[in-house]
């Protein structure tokens, strides 16, 4: 969008909000602003945009192993784009949503992220969760030139042009939070315990530089647990033999809820060790359990009971949708910024085509995200705040330390 | 020895020789279903998990109740009935509407009992949704049992290994003691002169299927203790379990407890002195070595063929 058609839009749209409110009428601004892009100019490569509706597309497991997690981040983007279609939808256009499902299985991915963009012509996809579902789709995105907002905290070492991650890269999540507790515990000794796949080692590949390079401690052991793997005793007395300062946990899905369970039985609670995890949300405590957890740190960008006028909306809004008994995690919440930030770039391109979105989101700054202010940097992931919850009986976290803006470092340079 | 005083490793040793007697019991729970459907009967059960997933959602409903009952502390018994009851029943009605058009087929089973696992696992998801739940468990059930200072037993693994103990000689009397696991056995062995001698072979293959079903769901609802309930906890169960039955010899009820007690055994330590991935490869290689010297298993079963 040019200079003068942005001014001649405010104008226009300024004008109509006086009248509307002048009539007592309910304010139209998005039925003038259709008409102010016609389709012919804002979709120039084809994509589903007609006059007065957008379609986009939601790709996550709804089936399979991954469905545990990756509901709560269909809710989310669903939830998004009902507020942003009461709003009066994207440049005027109403968002219609085809939703398909990965079922937890990464070729699968692959195969209707091309349905998506090659048979719908979706204009977006919010989608993936794991990190290998990401790589399995994003040859597809490149090729085709899509365009994917991901949600989830990840690895990091990756950046595409199609692609924004609303999540943290892991540098973002871990070293702020061993900074934090290495000086709130004086912690010297940890031990790293994740599960045995490519986000767990490279976070502790990360860890284990930060604690020997930076913080003048030791990593007095460090192990990987085979995904899906119940069996805890031999790992929980080899910690209990070293007496680490600070457990640094990494395990998820059936193992994380084992782990807790196990480790709590055997007499290591809040009380005589300190933990911190990566890999806990509200999502994972409806599983382990409160009890389990009591008194444990969790480290993330996000928690449910993070106390601003916008996350107690969001909070709201999201019970309203689904159920009073519905928590949101970390991931849920990066989620439901996708459809905000996608809207931002296609406004601030004045343009449905992918290359135009692209290049005009980074510098964009959301300021009505649950977690706070953000900004989109020009590597595609976000400026974000860290924080450390601790596990409360009744599954939610007290945040207990805020860090300041974090900038995205997806290729940490000193930790590779 | 290795920077530790005698006392710590004294300490050490004693937690993780319980620590191997729990995975023990944990195996052998997890086992004992399959070796009845799988040793006896033939029949490749893929839903095994499943049944036990099934143990573990009655166990987490009836916590729910218990709840709002005020009855936390005592209704984890009576849920491990409930949960035996009803994958028992569940058992008895796939066998009679499944399992009993396929005993000539044996590898149809698995492919059947496979699917039927993938429909179990998306009734569970659609009626208790895609996330893991979490029982309400008694007091008397959590934490550690300290014998001294710096011992801690978890509560948790002892009861597990109680009910492993129960179940295993409940299943012994039953198969070796009473009338019906004789006319089983009867069955198993030669399912014509067993008709011939007037015994419902049928009806035996149902009960049997369905017992180990009922077990599974037993399995299920202890193992609410130590781990998690979720549509696709069966799957985490599955491999485990054929493992030990096929490396103990299908068909033997001895080879199964030795089976679990072994590879217990070699993958607590093997993990305790390795990392815990390396640990558990390590005594899957065992596995593989010795059943290829080893066919059969640990404990064959002495049959003409």
């Amino acid at each position: 969008m040019s200079n003068s058609d942005r001014r001649q839009f405010m104008k226009k749209t300024t004008a109509l909000v006086a009248v509307s409110l002048a009539l007592g009428l309910p304010i139209g601004i998005n039925s003038a602003v259709a008409a102010d892009f016609p389709t012919a100019t804002v979709n120039t490569t084809g994509l589903a945009v007609d006059d007065t509706t957008v379609k986009v597309g939601i790709l996550h497991s709804a089936t399979g192993t991954m469905a545990i997690s990756e509901t709560g981040s269909i809710q989310a983007e669903k939830l998004a784009i009902a507020q942003i279609n009461e709003m009066g939808g994207v440049l005027g256009r109403k968002i219609e949503v085809i939703q398909e499902d990965g079922a937890s299985d990464w070729p699968t991915f692959a195969e209707k992220s091309k349905k998506l963009l090659e048979n719908d012509k979706v204009a977006t996809v919010f989608g993936c969760w794991t990190s290998a579902s990401r790589k399995a789709a994003l040859p597809v995105f490149e090729k085709d030139n899509g365009l994917l907002f991901y949600p989830t905290f990840y690895e990091g070492l990756e950046q595409s042009k199609n692609v924004f991650y609303t999540g943290q890269e892991a540098t973002q999540q871990i070293l702020a939070g061993l900074d934090w507790i290495a000086k709130e515990k004086k912690a010297k000794t940890f031990y790293l315990i994740g599960s045995d796949y490519i986000w767990p080692r490279t976070s502790m590949k990360i860890a284990r530089k930060h604690i020997e390079q930076h913080l003048g401690g030791t990593v007095v052991g460090e192990e990987y647990i085979a995904l899906g793997d119940t069996q805890f005793g031999s790992v929980i007395n080899k910690i209990k033999l070293k007496k680490p300062d600070v457990i640094y946990a990494a395990v998820v899905g059936g193992s994380n809820v084992a782990w807790f369970k196990q480790l709590n039985a055997a007499g290591l609670n809040a009380k005589k060790q300190n933990m911190l995890t990566i890999s806990v949300t509200e999502d994972e405590v409806l599983g382990i359990g409160g009890e389990n957890l009591e008194g444990f740190y969790s480290a993330m960008k996000y928690f449910q009971s993070l106390k601003n006028p916008n996350n107690e909306k969001f909070v709201a809004d999201f019970k309203k949708a689904y159920g009073d008994n519905a928590v949101i995690g970390d991931v849920t919440q990066a989620a439901y910024l996708g459809p905000w930030l996608w809207k931002a770039a296609v406004e601030r391109a004045g343009s449905f085509d992918v290359d135009k979105a692209v290049v005009a989101l980074p510098g964009y700054e959301l300021t009505t995200a649950p977690e706070g202010y953000v900004k989109v940097d020009p590597n595609h992931h976000l400026h974000s705040k860290l924080r450390i919850g601790q596990w409360r009986k009744d599954g939610q976290a007290d945040v207990v330390y805020e860090s300041d803006l974090i900038a995205p470092d997806p290729f940490p340079k000193g930790y590779q | 020895m290795f920077g530790y005083s005698m006392e710590e490793v004294g300490n050490i040793v004693v937690m993780q020789g319980f620590s191997g007697l729990s995975l023990f019991s944990v195996l052998l729970l997890m086992a004992l279903g399959l070796a009845i459907i799988f040793g006896q009967m033939g029949v490749i059960n893929m839903a095994h998990g499943e049944f036990m997933a099934v143990g573990a959602y009655t166990t987490v409903f009836l916590s729910k109740i218990a709840v709002s009952y005020d009855i936390v502390n005592s209704y984890f018994v009576f849920a491990i009935v409930a949960a035996f009851i009803l994958a028992f029943f569940i058992g008895y009605f796939i066998e009679f509407l499944l399992i009993r058009h396929l005993y000539k087929r044996p590898l149809d089973t698995l492919l059947a009992t496979w699917g039927l696992s993938l429909v179990m696992q998306q009734i569970f998801r659609s009626t208790f949704g895609a996330k893991e739940v979490s029982a309400e468990l008694p007091e008397w059930l959590l934490g550690s049992f300290k014998p001294t200072e710096d011992i801690d037993i978890p509560i948790n693994g002892v009861f597990v290994m109680g009910l492993a103990l129960i179940v295993t000689v409940g299943v012994y009397l039953f198969m070796y003691r009473s009338r019906w696991g004789l006319r089983v056995r009867a069955t198993m062995q030669n399912r014509v002169m067993a008709g011939a001698v007037g015994i419902n072979t049928k009806k035996v293959d149902r009960l049997t299927f369905a017992l180990g079903c009922g077990i599974a769901g037993v399995a299920g609802a202890a193992f609410t203790t130590i781990a998690s309930t979720g549509p696709t906890t069966g799957s985490l169960y599955i491999v485990d379990s054929f493992m030990v039955v096929v490396f103990g010899g299908a068909a033997s009820l001895m080879g199964t407890i030795a089976s679990a007690f072994g590879i217990a055994q070699a993958q607590s330590i093997l993990q305790f002195f390795m990392t815990s991935s390396m640990g558990k490869v390590a005594t899957l290689m065992t596995i593989v070595i010795i059943l290829m010297m080893r066919p059969e298993g640990l404990f064959a079963s002495k049959v003409r063929k």
